[in-house]
């Protein structure tokens, strides 16, 4: 019997592009695994939460497995806070479940409706970057399910080839069906933070580069709008998990964060509601009312995911969707690069609603994994006409500055510009071409960037 | 995974059969989250480890595998009655998920199929629930919530070999309620309308379609009232109501 799917119009979180593809919704891994060898579709790709935001997770005209109802977990050590889960288990039940007994995620990008599988896939970067490295320095291990339907157990030690092609990889190395990962011990749901201003980019750089050390986390905002010398003026945003013994008495339960009252963007805004007049207008009044303020006690929701509190924020953004484009530039020239991307963009006229900043650590062997050492600047761009040229502009820029841009963001980066950027690309391919020679495993982003034969 | 427990008498268990269904998993949660011990009975044990773990993982409970399949009635005797004993006081009621849609078309000319959709729905149930009335008579306590559906309501050309061993079912039901009511106790018949399930995942032309969980929180409302007959989501008795209204006449000419 084939199983049964429903053939949709689907998008990432930027909800451009939109896709027709035939999804499908295993409820065990028997049904995972017999879907993924069947040929019933020309090729598949594994499907989370949709947070990728452009067609990392689309297969168009093809298969896409939805990963929702396999969302177990298998196994856990309280002593060594190891995890073992299945691959749709998601960060937000992870936090709910696992905070209570002072637990928290070793590696949180800026939502926690992610699965552990898209984590891996995107091998996810947090504020933390700094200090401890992307979430596949706190994989242990996972299990591969690969196109020829064969399993594979994979981590640093054993089939190290697989694992780092797979960390990163944007699913095309095979279905990932569970993954154990190391917890991070904590005594509160609470962060204390620092708050400062930064009169312009060199400042809020200085400040990085000059006390980034002493904090665990560590971000800023910045006004992409303001020009001249408050170009990148800046709020960073700093801090450390609290100790339960700093916070204050009023907090009873130190583990458990006030509940969130959350709500749902009900309509797409019109197109018009966001413009450089109003974010112009947003952005003066953020960089106003934040006051420099130390040792803030900030839960952790707040703090990591502000956005997470209003459900279909993309919303935001009007029916043609956004895109969001983060780049990564090297340490060096990192002034001079960032610079020419935010004048190129205030050229042009186009304004993010919100520009985030932030230090890379080191990076790690992962074949396409992102980041690089230096800055990482990600924009939420709304898409109309002119924004495609400016985004190939941009890559160039990117380019020519050795930077890269995130894959699980990206909509319309070039396949050139892709392979030039990535340089491990070609080994990357002759893994994903042992593993699955006919590439049943392909995505939308996979063929627009001929990571596959189209 | 034992079931002693230094708190003795506080334990409650509840006994779930054909626990990886998709209702079943959820129902499995809902009594988890209010802190039962769970004993998950199925077929396919690879496919109950890992549900088992993840509710001791979430909730902390304590859960038992049961090797059960509702296609082999004459080990349900052996296989249940040690179960049942075993569990003890501690076992509150058992709630039988069993169920399969089957292919109708198949069903009219291959009789594997059509036989495989009565016994899986019919006679796989009546066979447990035989078991299971005579022990929790004997308990002269305790509850029998079993999920039949709308379907049993009345027998539609897309559906009727399921309908009518739903409906096989849902009679049972109540005779085995009239028979127990004098032994204290329950027997809750559950109908779910659409539940977005494998059962129903991909079809086309389905409508006011219940999430699992929706339905798990309805079936644990309905045992904790001691309700006879639910429909799930409550509409669906509204609905039925209707269909059953319809005259024969003008039903048998209809494209249902």
């Amino acid at each position: 019997m084939t199983d049964s799917f429903l053939t949709q119009p689907l998008s990432g979180w930027g909800r451009f592009p939109v896709e027709r593809c035939n999804v499908y919704r295993p409820e065990s891994t028997r049904q995972l695994a017999g879907i993924v060898v069947s040929g019933d579709q020309p090729c598949f790709i594994s499907h989370g939460l949709g947070r990728s935001y452009g067609d990392a997770a689309l297969n168009k005209d093809g298969g896409v497995v939805g990963h929702t109802r396999l969302n177990r977990f298998l196994a856990f050590d309280a002593h060594t806070g190891v995890l073992e889960c299945e691959a749709g288990a998601s960060l937000d039940e992870i936090l709910h479940y696992f905070l209570p007994r002072g637990f928290f995620l070793p590696v949180t990008p800026g939502t926690k409706f992610v699965t552990i599988g898209g984590a891996i896939a995107a091998d996810v970067h947090g504020k933390n970057h700094h200090q401890d490295g992307t979430f596949g320095n706190f994989l242990l291990d996972f299990k591969l399910l690969t196109a020829k339907g064969e399993v594979i157990s994979c981590s640093p030690a054993s089939n190290p080839e697989v694992f780092w092609a797979t960390l990163g990889g944007m699913g095309l190395t095979g279905v990932v069906l569970s993954a154990r990962i190391k917890l991070r011990p904590v005594e509160s749901a609470y962060v204390l933070v620092d708050y400062q201003k930064a009169e312009n980019l060199e400042d809020a750089l200085g400040r990085m580069t000059e006390s980034d050390a002493s904090y665990q986390y560590s971000v800023a905002w910045i006004d992409c709008l303001a020009t001249g010398r408050h170009m990148g003026r800046a709020v960073l945003m700093r801090g450390n998990h609290a100790k339960a013994s700093e916070l204050p008495s009023s907090i009873r339960n130190p583990l458990a964060a006030p509940h969130l009252h959350s709500f749902t963007l009900p309509f797409d805004f019109p197109s018009v509601a966001l413009n450089s007049l109003t974010i112009g207008a947003f952005n003066t009044l953020y960089y106003a009312i934040h006051r420099n303020a130390a040792r803030q006690v900030v839960d952790y929701e707040k703090f990591f995911y502000p956005l997470d509190a209003i459900h279909h924020w993309n919303r935001m953004y009007g029916r043609r969707g956004f895109v969001q484009y983060q780049v990564a530039l090297p340490l060096e020239n990192g002034v001079q690069s960032l610079k020419e991307v935010l004048t190129r963009l205030a050229r042009s006229r186009r304004a993010s609603f919100l520009a985030v900043l932030k230090r890379f650590g080191e990076s790690n062997p992962g074949l396409l994994s992102f980041p690089i050492r230096g800055y990482t600047l990600a924009l939420d761009l709304p898409v109309a006409g002119g924004l495609i040229p400016l985004l190939h502009e941009l890559d160039r820029v990117v380019l020519d500055h050795g930077g890269r841009v995130y894959l699980a963001k990206d909509t319309v980066m070039t396949p050139e510009s892709f392979a030039a950027m990535y340089p491990k690309l070609e080994e990357f391919r002759r893994v994903k071409n042992r593993l699955d020679p006919q590439h049943r495993i392909s995505s939308s982003m996979a063929r627009r960037l001929s990571i596959v034969q189209k | 995974m034992s079931r002693s427990n230094p708190e003795g008498t506080s334990v409650r268990s509840v006994l779930i059969l054909s626990a990886t269904s998709a209702i079943a998993a959820a129902v499995a949660r809902e009594f988890a989250a209010h802190g039962f011990n769970l004993i998950l009975g199925g077929r396919n044990q690879e496919e109950l480890g890992p549900l088992a773990s993840d509710l001791s993982l979430r909730y902390g409970v304590q859960t038992r595998l049961l090797a059960f399949d509702a296609l082999d009635p004459l080990a349900h005797s052996r296989l249940l009655e040690s179960c049942l004993a075993e569990a003890g006081k501690a076992l509150k009621g058992v709630v039988v998920c069993t169920g399969y849609l089957g292919d109708q078309a198949k069903g009219q000319t291959d009789w594997e199929e059509a036989r495989r959709i009565i016994d899986t729905n019919f006679t796989g149930c009546v066979s447990a629930l035989n078991i299971i009335g005579n022990h929790f008579e004997r308990k002269g306590a305790g509850f029998i919530c079993a999920i039949s559906s709308v379907a049993g309501d009345r027998g539609r050309q897309s559906n009727y070999l399921y309908g009518s061993a739903k409906a096989g079912l849902t009679a049972y039901l109540q005779g085995l309620r009239n028979r127990l009511y004098h032994s204290k106790v329950k027997v809750i018949t559950v109908k779910p309308g659409f539940v977005d399930t494998p059962m129903t995942y991909g079809r086309q032309g389905l409508f006011l379609v219940a999430s699992p969980e929706t339905v798990a929180k309805g079936i644990f409302q309905a045992i904790a009232k001691g309700k006879d007959v639910v429909y799930l989501p409550w509409f669906w008795r509204l609905i039925m109501l209707m269909v059953r209204c319809i005259p024969e006449a003008v039903f048998k000419r209809m494209r249902t």
